[in-house]
């Protein structure tokens, strides 16, 4: 009896394999494959497919590139301040919206949400009109008295960041929130009411119990929106198309640039996809030490 | 004191809803505007609706671009449920640990920045334009291909699975169903939710995704709606009303799915957390 059993389990693990083949199949044509090219791509120079290896000279050039620099800087302010300030908001509307006395619950987080259901395209230039020096924004804005004269929200280099910061935040809060609400539902209610017993005040429940408890999602939110911040493409090629100047100009961007608008350096561009790949295995190591302090 | 601490967390509960539905609301507005309206700032609806509508069709072919998204989105779906689906069940169900191995392997793919992919992937595909045609670029089959199989799916199927009760299977065995059968007879239609949630990520990801599409699609009968909306958003001079109206359009089928299924989409998000 246990010898057919084996010999079952044996035959079924055989036919397993053909479950999972072509799904296999079609992520290493599609993904690890390309990821080799690209690796080889990356010490290859030449326009079009016009390539001869060249060593690391694509790999030194990264450094004294004024435009890479420039692309890795701005997308870095876009991960210092955004990523931040979506979580906060995102963490702080949670807790507001989980207050069981809460009337017109999910009238406020559908609304909330909202925003996730837009294609980044749409809500690009949604925001590019909004924000134009003649937008809605501005005149709102000198209305109310809040400005004297119009915000340069897309055409000046540092209004232009604030405007691509925020237009981020309005797409991902509600979708963060999402992840906080459900995680919040695991946190024993009783933790909180012994807290309340104990004097502990809205605020100190806050960092002592919520934020701690969370700590894992919040970690998980972080990364995903670190790796998408890090790819960052859609919404600056259709707010400001990277300018003024290369004010607001992204990696993703600058790869793009680099093989499709100018003169297809596709060795060149490639070395720039690798750069961030290694800032993406960099942060992700970043996640699972974290993530094993957790477990500690 | 108490009073005073509600008064303030509806009021930033207002303000958080108003912002992030405002956008929404002028979308709606200005699509029944004409273009100098809309610059104006005018926020009440107006007359316009069926003069966008109509210049709309004939500026630009958006009847052509939603069918190619529309194709593009629904045929994604279908592959990367029967795919991902398929996957996530083998892994799980005829477990051992050469499987285990490659699913980890697998997993690393998660890792890869599309970025990276998009200058290999479009060297590939001008590669095999001219031994295999129809699907190389410039065609729809080129934007479905790269995207349909993604490692989160297959995670997300897995982890699924495991809830599955696994005696239905011996019992369809016993019954002499094959494996397969026991796949798409017992498995398949017990998951429905599972493949409900899995569905709206793909589509929404699909009908949305602007990069690929930007780089393997070429010539205008091709276009994408966000393609389409893209370059509507950066004419030189550009009808507001018309915009606003292609961007309503185009966000219809998403709200769609959101409405009607938004205790799927919900389970969906937070399935990749667990």
């Amino acid at each position: 009896m246990r010898a057919t059993g084996s010999a079952i389990r044996l035959k079924a693990s055989a036919v397993g394999w053909l479950f999972i083949v072509p799904a296999v199949l079609l992520i290493v044509i599609f993904y690890f494959y390309p990821m080799i090219q690209a690796l080889i791509l990356s010490f290859q120079t030449g326009t079009g497919s016009n390539l001869s290896f060249n060593g690391f000279g694509n790999y030194k050039r990264l450094f004294t590139d004024s435009m890479f620099i420039t692309a890795v800087s701005n997308t870095f302010v876009y991960l210092i301040f955004q990523v931040p300030l979506m979580v906060l908001l995102a963490l702080v509307l949670s807790v507001l919206l989980n207050d069981r006395n809460l009337k017109g619950k999910s009238f406020f987080r559908t609304a909330i949400f909202l925003p996730c259901i837009t294609s980044l395209v749409a809500y690009s230039v949604v925001f590019k009109y909004l924000f134009a020096g003649d937008g809605l924004v501005n005149s709102l804005l000198l209305d109310l008295h809040v400005v004297s004269a119009p915000i340069q929200w897309i055409t000046d280099p540092f209004w232009a960041k604030i405007t691509i910061i925020i237009a981020i935040t309005w797409r991902w809060t509600g979708y963060n929130m999402v992840f906080y609400l459900s995680g919040m539902q695991n946190i024993d209610p009783s933790i909180y009411e012994a807290a309340r017993i104990d004097g502990a005040s809205a605020i100190k429940q806050f960092f002592r119990i919520t934020i701690p408890m969370l700590k894992p999602i919040i970690l998980f939110t972080s990364i995903t929106s670190t790796i998408g911040t890090l790819q960052l493409f859609d919404e600056v090629m259709n707010i400001t198309k990277g300018g003024p100047g290369n004010a607001t100009t992204t990696i993703s961007q600058y790869i793009y640039n680099l093989s499709f608008k100018y003169s297809a350096d596709f060795g060149y561009a490639a070395t720039v996809s690798y750069s961030i790949v290694i800032m993406i295995v960099l942060l992700s190591i970043i996640q699972f030490k974290a993530a094993g302090d957790r477990d500690a | 004191m108490h009073k005073t601490k509600r008064f303030f967390m509806y009021l930033f509960l207002i303000v958080a809803a108003f912002v992030s539905f405002f956008p929404f609301l002028w979308i709606i507005v200005s699509s029944t505007n004409p273009s100098v309206d809309v610059t104006r700032g005018r926020l009440l609806p107006g007359t316009y609706f069926m003069d966008n509508l109509r210049k709309l069709l004939s500026s630009v072919d958006i009847l052509t671009a939603l069918k190619n998204s529309l194709l593009i989105s629904v045929s994604t779906t279908l592959l990367a449920m029967l795919i991902a689906s398929l996957a996530g069940y083998g892994f799980e169900v005829y477990r051992s640990r050469a499987k285990d191995a490659v699913f980890n392997l697998l997993l690393l793919s998660m890792m890869i920045p599309f970025a990276a992919l998009m200058v290999p992937l479009y060297r590939m595909f001008g590669k095999i334009t001219n031994l295999l045609p129809l699907i190389g670029i410039d065609t729809l089959a080129a934007v479905v291909l790269p995207t349909m199989t993604t490692a989160f799916l297959i995670f997300f199927f897995r982890q699924s699975t495991k809830m599955f009760p696994k005696e239905l299977l011996e019992a369809g065995r016993i019954d002499g169903l094959s494996e397969l059968g026991l796949f798409f007879r017992v498995y398949a239609p017990t998951m429905k939710t599972t493949y409900a949630a899995a569905s709206i990520i793909t589509f929404m990801s699909s009908w949305n995704n602007y990069l690929w599409p930007l780089i393997v699609l070429q010539t205008p009968q091709k276009q994408t709606i966000p393609l389409l909306i893209s370059n509507l958003g950066s004419s030189y001079a550009p009808d507001f009303g018309v915009i606003m109206l292609a961007i309503f359009i185009s966000t219809i089928p998403t709200a769609i799915v959101f409405f009607v299924m938004q205790k799927h989409f919900v389970a969906g998000m937070i399935g990749s957390v667990k």
